[in-house]
């Protein structure tokens, strides 16, 4: 579904990826873990589209496309989803409006019609269920006063909305209590389909109780310098990122 | 603070020249303060930027200017000002049309509306009804920087009434459509008394059209009294062409526990003006003023607030907004007084730009004059683009780059056009925003104007 091939990226003229190469089949779910700093929300950023990164060199492809050349909207038709770290509040756009706009450009790329007012509606609300959002979310602005598990809940539902191929979560988890961070990683499962693929970015094991991924990588200064099965997770929970950070150097000098 | 002195002197001369004419046709009460405004007026003369509430705005390029005529109705007038009808067909209004600011009806100058509301032209109230009018009329509307309220006070003779007796809700707002017509470039001035008395509730729309294509400046006053616990909105819908300049000012008087809006939504104007005063004079009254303004090519559209908070534990909130396009320039000046016993104040207030070009100017100055300390203040002004995160957002869910533009800068006015509570109005509104943004033809169809 995805391969990513020696990719580098700055921002600003400083190198943050240098070198990272990954492939993602259906139905996989990856946990990309590693330390603040370390380029995570770089590659979630290079994956979505975002114009500040500096792509340097290296591919990326999608379904057999050259994911670097699309725009952003098409990349997000395409089947992509970036859950954001920090959901953007849009004062004055109504979550309504917002969402139905964004069904019907999917669907109109996939040469549908777009949905009636009441099948949008039903739509909606089924969506709502499933992924336990409360339903008076969905009358407001974009985000706007949302609290920071509301706003991580409602990238959940934009996701459930929009059913994406591959979904890229980015901190999903920060700052999220526990009831909170249930509901998300049940979302995520209940949308898993063995034809589509989950990234999952966290720096904390915690959300991995929930979601098991069936790979784990660890990027750390802008390559990914272990891959492993989930059993990483706990290691790292146990151990921290030190002894990653070690073995690294030792390598190197 | 007098523009060149030549300026003025036109207005001085315009005066003398039709004085006789104007106080023959108006009341004799409207006629007693003319001569009081008329030395203001040639004191303070026509603003210039060097009067600080006009750093911003050129008057000059309405004011020196030869209009060929100083408008005074004759029968003509009315016919075709009858015949004008709002687009808003579900919007549910008593409906007063004004013809260059004077209420074009010859036989019923003033209607009774059921429980003892009377609404109609001002000059025939000040005959009928002189006990209220002359309670009212030139209480609010005073200034001593500002030389277009003494004008307007000098010579204006008629203009929109409107009374509501005590305790009576209005449930269908009162519309004023206000036209400026004309075959040759025109200057015109009108005034309005509305009075809210005690526990009264109702609201006013004022929309303002040109219907033809010919130089206009309009300088407007209008007073408002709201009475004790008394609700009141006015809503002002300003659609007129490139070569027209309206001025207007509002002074909303409250009493103690009434509240007040007043929203001014410019979509389209030469040069706009809109002076809104509030006056806070009972205790526990609340104010909320609301503007939105769309520019493009050379328009100038400039909002002064002046909120006073006389007395203790009033609040008030401005929310203004504009969006620049092209070469247009916009002006914001927000002023709240708290006077040194309004003890327990809340006043705040928002400015938020977004300009579009690198040609386009906006200008915005809080002045926020606190001489009390049990206060609650806040103001925040920011100019800017359309914000690069939240655009990134929408089109991360497949929405294209042109089409989350318009969402963000729609959602951007909306705020502000939310705050109007009559339903088919907002909707006009959020429309006539939306086609303006896209960059069609906003006005009401009913505009022969083209703006080019």
């Amino acid at each position: 579904m995805l391969v990513i091939k020696n990719l580098k990226a700055s921002i600003d003229g400083k190198n943050i990826l240098k070198g990272i190469s990954l492939e993602i089949k259906p139905g996989e779910i990856h946990a990309i873990m590693g330390p603040n700093g370390s380029g995570k929300s770089t590659l979630a950023a290079v994956l979505a589209g975002r114009e500040f990164v500096e792509i340097t060199e290296g591919t990326v492809t999608y379904l057999g496309k050259d994911l670097l050349v699309m725009a952003p909207e098409d990349r997000a038709k395409e089947g992509i989803f970036l859950g954001f770290q920090y959901p953007i509040e849009i004062p004055g756009v109504s979550m309504v409006n917002f969402m139905k706009t964004a069904v019907n450009e999917h669907r109109k790329h996939k040469g549908l019609e777009p949905l009636t007012a009441s099948d949008f509606l039903k739509m909606m609300r089924d969506k709502k269920e499933l992924v336990e959002i409360d339903s008076k979310l969905a009358n407001r602005s974009v985000n706007e006063g949302f609290s920071g598990g509301e706003k991580k809940k409602n990238e959940i539902f934009q996701m459930a909305m929009l059913e994406p191929k591959l979904a890229i979560l980015d901190e999903t988890d920060s700052g999220l209590d526990i009831d909170a961070l249930r509901i998300v990683a049940n979302g995520v499962n209940k949308l898993k389909r063995p034809d589509n693929s989950f990234i999952v970015i966290t720096h904390y094991q915690r959300l991995l109780d929930y979601i098991v991924p069936d790979v784990v990588h660890v990027l750390y200064d802008g390559r990914i310098v272990k891959t492993a099965g989930k059993e990483l997770a706990f290691e790292l929970e146990e151990k921290g990122y030190d002894w990653i950070k070690k073995e690294i150097e030792n390598t190197v000098s | 603070m007098n523009e060149k002195p030549d300026m003025t002197e036109k207005y001085l001369g315009l005066y003398r020249d039709n004085i006789d004419k104007i106080s023959g046709r108006s009341s004799p009460f409207i006629n007693t303060f003319r001569a009081a405004a008329f030395d203001k007026f040639s004191k303070l003369g026509i603003p210039s930027k060097k009067n600080e509430a006009y750093k911003y705005t050129n008057l000059s390029l309405f004011f020196d200017h030869d209009y060929e005529s100083y408008f005074m109705p004759v029968q003509s007038d009315f016919l075709k000002a009858e015949k004008f009808r709002c687009e808003i067909t579900d919007l549910d209004a008593h409906g007063i049309v004004l013809l260059n600011g004077f209420y074009p009806t010859l036989k019923e100058k003033l209607v009774q509306l059921p429980s003892g509301i009377w609404i109609g032209s001002l000059n025939e109230a000040a005959l009928r009804f002189p006990d209220i009018f002359e309670k009212h009329f030139g209480k609010y509307a005073k200034s001593e920087t500002d030389g277009l309220i003494h004008l307007n006070t000098a010579m204006a003779s008629d203009g929109v009434f409107v009374y509501v007796p005590e305790g009576v809700t209005l449930t269908r707002p009162v519309q004023v459509i206000n036209l400026v017509q004309s075959d040759d470039d025109m200057f015109n001035q009108h005034r309005n008394l509305i009075i809210a008395e005690k526990s009264s509730i109702f609201s006013i729309i004022i929309c303002d059209h040109t219907l033809s294509p010919a130089k206009f400046l309009t300088n407007s006053v209008t007073e408002v009294f709201v009475g004790e616990d008394a609700h009141f909105d006015i809503i002002r819908v300003q659609n007129e062409h490139n070569n027209a300049c309206k001025i207007t000012n509002t002074f909303i008087h409250q009493e103690k526990n009434s509240v007040s809006s007043s929203n001014n939504i410019t979509l389209h104007g030469g040069l706009i003006r809109n002076s809104t005063y509030h006056i806070l004079a009972g205790e526990g009254a609340e104010s909320h003023s609301y503007g939105l303004f769309l520019a493009d090519k050379w328009q100038h559209i400039d909002n002064f607030v002046n909120v006073d908070h006389a007395v203790p534990h009033c609040t008030s909130n401005q929310l203004f907004k504009g969006v620049l396009d092209d070469m247009s320039t916009g002006a914001f000046n927000g002023r709240i007084l708290v006077r040194p016993d309004a003890q327990g104040t809340f006043a705040y207030q928002k400015n938020n730009n977004i300009i579009l070009t690198d040609d386009a100017k906006m200008d915005t100055k809080p002045q926020l004059e606190i001489f009390a300390d049990d206060v609650k203040c806040s103001h925040g002004a920011t100019i800017g683009q359309i914000d690069g995160d939240a655009l990134f957002y929408l089109q991360s869910r497949g929405i294209n780059k042109r089409e989350a533009r318009l969402m963000l800068m729609f959602g951007f006015a909306h705020e502000v056009i939310q705050n109007i509570k009559i339903e088919p109005l907002r909707e006009r509104m959020d429309n006539l925003v939306m086609q303006r943004l896209k960059g069609e033809l906003s006005r009401c169809a009913s505009c022969m104007v083209k703006c080019g």
